[in-house]
């Protein structure tokens, strides 16, 4: 191999990309990152909660750099069931979350990937924006190398895929098919700016701290998915996410669906007087564990999005990215001081997969969404339930509690019971 | 009778809502002198003019991109509105959309993301 080739290219400038990069430049490896968009973050769109713990096992006491591109430490996490005129709040909120590794941050993801990238520079990566990769280069079966848009090549020992939802370096490389529409779902927010003081009212927050609030019910227009609402430090992101089958089949454009969610009366007064700084929208991976391609073969690796590694159930899915495409600069490093890069060495990536968070989570909710999704009622019967038992359980009218009660169960018996437990029983696996 | 020719895409928006051309409106793009997005048929056979009755493209396209031009019976692209989503390779039933991404450095940039 040429002297001037690479020990990695990795694909795509996001979180799991740049994890990978600095796994690997920190250990001397001859890394270059190639992004397609005109800087890192320009094509990137999350809610977006940052967890923590997966990225200060990359960058320890991140959140001490005051370049960190963070907007609020989350202390409070709230889920809304709505009606179209009343609603179900369920949150918790704790000062415990800013202890030690502080839980999560809401962060704006064009600043973030500006900053992560500016890290992966520092431990030696090469990172080069605005340079599209538009297939893999071939040899004897193995991957060795990439070609750009504008036809350049490039070789390496690894090829690293972290280019997202939509991989078109797995395609071309013959690893994955095109999507399908229930795979995914097809977020689209806005960022609406709001000064911190009322931020800070309207979500009674001390100073600097956030919180963050998904809706589910009516809100969600029939379609499996969920509205969220999250506190930046002088904005609010409000976004819709549901299955890109959905949209389909009802025919509903995301913007207009995220127009009648602002005029839901919770989310009214929550946004009244922000002033909208950005539209946008994204696909998320949703199919999980059973959508995932081949992670491993010769001379190439996958991870993040393009290897569907999002946990739908928790919205996680940087986290997911930060620790697998750390783990697949890690093999890299090994595969490196073994010199062989064949797909039976880089598939000990797969192992350490199995023996972390991310495999382990998503075999848990693989059959969460399926379930979910048998049963209209999480749509429609669950949502009104929820809200008509609040109703009976707060209201004094003049009845004997026990009338209530008797209310209650009949509402709960229309459905039968036994078709409630058994609609229920696989949510657990939400529920921690 | 052709199946489009029925095909009108109303939306019953609240008042003062905004629309899609005025969320584009807060956007910045380095605009691709060549189109990355086109129809595998866009002719009078094509499967837009024949049998695809509800055309997703039109109706969820978060950007607007497709619109059904009925007197001309096909689809028009404004490529230079999309936001880069990836969700129309998989919307169109009939797999008539070949949607790539633009060149490098070229199509939306995000300032918050
Ligand atoms: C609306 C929404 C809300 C979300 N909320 C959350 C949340 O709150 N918390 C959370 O943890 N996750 C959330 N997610 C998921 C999260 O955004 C993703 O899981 C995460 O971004 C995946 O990281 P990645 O590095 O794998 O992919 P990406 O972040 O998508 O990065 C891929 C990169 O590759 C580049 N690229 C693509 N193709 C090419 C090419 N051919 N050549 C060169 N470069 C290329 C792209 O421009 C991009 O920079 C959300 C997603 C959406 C859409
Ligand atoms: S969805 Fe496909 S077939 Fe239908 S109108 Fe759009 S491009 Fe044509
Ligand atoms: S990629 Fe998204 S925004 Fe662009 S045309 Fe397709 S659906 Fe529309």
């Amino acid at each position: 191999m040429a002297d001037d080739a690479f020990d990695a290219i990795v694909v795509g400038a996001g979180p799991a990309g740049v994890s990978a990069a600095i796994a690997m430049a920190r250990a001397g490896l001859k890394v270059v990152i190639l992004e397609r968009g005109e800087y890192p973050g320009a094509k990137n769109v999350q809610g977006a909660v940052l967890y923590s713990r997966m990225l200060h096992e990359i960058i320890p006491d991140f959140w001490k750099d005051p370049e960190a591109a963070l907007e609020r430490p989350i202390v409070e996490q709230k889920t809304c069931i709505t009606t179209e005129d009343s609603w179900v709040t369920v949150g918790y909120r704790s000062q415990k979350f800013l202890e030690g590794v502080p839980n999560c941050y809401t962060i704006i993801r064009v600043r973030f990937d500006r900053w992560y990238a500016e890290k992966a520079a520092e431990a030696g990566a090469e990172v080069y924006a605005g340079v599209k990769v538009e297939d893999v280069v071939r040899e004897n079966g193995g991957i060795v190398g990439i070609r750009t848009s504008e036809g350049d090549e490039l070789r390496a020992s690894v090829v690293i895929a972290c280019d997202g939802v939509n991989s078109i370096v797995a395609q071309k490389a013959g690893f994955r098919k095109e999507l399908r529409p229930a795979e995914v779902a097809l977020g689209a927010k806005e960022v609406l700016g709001l000064p911190a003081e009322k931020i800070e009212d309207r979500f009674a927050l001390e100073p600097g701290q956030g919180a963050t609030m998904e809706l589910f019910g009516s809100i969600t227009e029939g379609m499996l998915g969920y509205v969220f609402i999250y506190t930046n430090k002088d904005s609010l992101s409000l976004g819709v996410g549901c299955k890109l089958s959905d949209y389909q089949k009802k025919g509903i454009r995301p913007s207009d669906h995220l127009e009648r969610v602002k005029r839901h009366p919770y989310i009214k007064k929550l946004i009244s007087g922000a002033k909208t700084l950005e539209y946008s929208a994204h696909l998320i991976p949703e199919g999980g564990f059973k959508s995932m391609p081949p992670l491993a073969a010769d001379g190439f690796l996958t991870a993040g999005d393009a290897a569907q590694m999002v946990n739908a159930a928790y919205r996680e899915g940087s986290n997911l990215a930060m620790t697998s495409g750390r783990l697949a600069g890690e093999t890299v490093v090994e595969a490196k001081i073994k010199g062989d890069f064949s797909g039976a060495t880089l598939s000990s990536y797969v192992d350490k997969l199995r023996r972390s968070y991310v495999w382990s989570d998503l075999e848990e909710v693989k059959d969460l969404e399926a379930a979910v999704e048998r049963s209209e009622g999480f749509l429609d019967f669950y949502p009104r339930l929820a809200n008509d038992l609040a109703y009976l359980r707060f209201s004094v009218d003049g009845r004997p509690k026990k009338e209530h009660l008797k209310q209650a169960i009949a509402l709960v018996r229309k459905r039968g019971f036994l078709r409630v437990a058994k609609e229920l029983w696989p949510i657990r696996k939400a529920a921690i | 009778m052709s199946v489009s020719e029925t095909f009108k895409h109303e939306v019953a928006l609240p008042e003062g809502a905004e629309t899609v051309e005025a969320k584009l409106g807060y956007l910045d793009y380095k605009k691709s002198p060549k189109p990355h997005i086109a129809l595998r048929d866009g002719g009078p056979e094509s499967p837009c003019a024949t049998r695809c009755a509800d055309k997703p493209c039109v109706t969820v396209c978060p950007a607007k991109v497709y619109e059904w031009e009925d007197a001309q019976k096909k689809i028009l692209v404004a490529y230079e509105n999309c936001i880069e989503c990836g969700a129309c390779r998989m919307l169109c039933p009939f797999d008539n959309i070949a949607c790539d991404w633009p060149a490098g450095g070229f199509g939306v940039k995000y300032k918050y993301g």
